[in-house]
């Protein structure tokens, strides 16, 4: 009981220096990418990404806050190796070609949809009065005699 | 949708697919992706890539491969955290030594690491030659460089002679391999 009590506590210790702004190294391990593997860092143990989260742990216990880790790692490294890329300037495209492509495809697809249905509703009226005179005649006898 | 809609639709699918089935065709011709040392491996001696980086003891200094320009140039890339590089150091420092005065360069290109990290491996290994820092590999594709350490030749006119090294350059393999790169750089008769 005593055990559980204290992972509890060790639970809700870690949960509010996130929330207080606290790097945690599992995030940034998943936000850094590792420049020879070109896999985040928490999916690596190559020599890089070895040395890169010692690097985090030590900022971490420095006092960095986690967009100045990343900051450092930019400058040395280069944007890549974030795993997602800014979301300002160029980079920014990135996030918006997506959403981009995404609306254009719903604007095609509900085009496409209306201009089908409305095709559908005049093939029909066209078959409705494409009937040949003398069948209709005889369909409208046989409804009156019916209708009689 | 008219007529002409759904032909100009079909003409841009179309378009597209031709499109990317050239792509594909054109990367399995030409783009081996193995940059300079792909050429280099297929017998050819392919002009040594530009590059301009930053003295890994100065960040503001700038130093271009353009900057040895008429010089013989061993070129070799290399990072801290590997350990054939730390094998092979000593090495290439004595190549410095020996072939100096003979007008051969040595140029170290510290890739995909630390700065600091690079600077304490400097003064470890007591590297006097001219060391440029690319900290994000910016170099490695154009020069088909896929890991560290690797060891390129550059002649007096620029172009890369000899084999590419991988791995370090005074290992049992690679020793004649490196000599014979350097005797090559230099001009020398066979």
């Amino acid at each position: 009981m005593t055990r559980f009590l204290a992972a509890a506590l060790a639970a809700l210790a870690l949960v509010g220096s996130a929330a207080a702004g606290t790097p945690v190294q599992a995030d940034l391990e998943a936000e850094i990418v590792c420049p020879t593997c070109k896999t985040t860092l928490d999916q690596s143990s190559s020599p890089i990404a070895t040395r890169m989260k010692a690097y985090i742990r030590v900022r971490i216990a420095a006092g960095d806050s986690a967009a100045e880790i990343k900051a450092q790692f930019v400058e040395q490294f280069g944007p890549a190796v974030l795993a997602e890329p800014p979301k300002r300037g160029f980079d920014l495209l990135a996030w918006l070609l997506p959403l981009g492509a995404l609306a254009v495809g719903v604007v095609v697809v509900a085009a496409l949809a209306w201009t089908w249905s409305r095709r559908r509703d005049g093939e029909g009226a066209a078959a409705e009065s494409a009937l040949d005179p003398d069948l209709e005649r005889r369909v409208d006898e046989e409804l009156a005699r019916f209708d009689a | 949708m008219t007529g002409r809609a759904k032909t100009v639709g079909q003409g841009i699918a179309v378009a597209a697919v031709v499109g990317l089935l050239a792509l594909l065709v054109w990367k399995l011709a030409f783009g081996d992706g193995q940059g300079a040392a792909g050429e280099l491996a297929k017998g050819g001696n392919p002009v040594a890539p530009a590059f301009t980086l930053s003295r890994l003891d100065a960040a503001d200094g700038k130093v271009s491969l353009a900057d040895f320009k008429g010089k013989p140039v061993v070129v070799n890339f290399w990072a801290s955290w590997c350990i054939p590089c730390k094998d092979e150091a000593p090495a290439l420092q004595k190549t410095y030594e020996q072939y100096r005065k003979q007008g051969l360069a040595v140029l170290g290109v510290d890739a995909q690491d630390f700065r600091q990290d690079a600077k304490r491996f400097v003064k470890r290994f007591g590297i006097t030659y001219p060391v440029v820092y690319d900290g994000s590999g910016s170099t490695l594709g154009k020069w088909g460089v896929t890991g560290f350490p690797e060891t390129f030749f550059v002649d007096r006119s620029g172009r890369l002679v000899g084999e590419r090294i991988q791995g370090g350059i005074d290992t049992e393999r690679n020793r004649e391999a490196y000599a014979e790169g350097v005797r090559l750089a230099l001009g020398e008769a066979p």
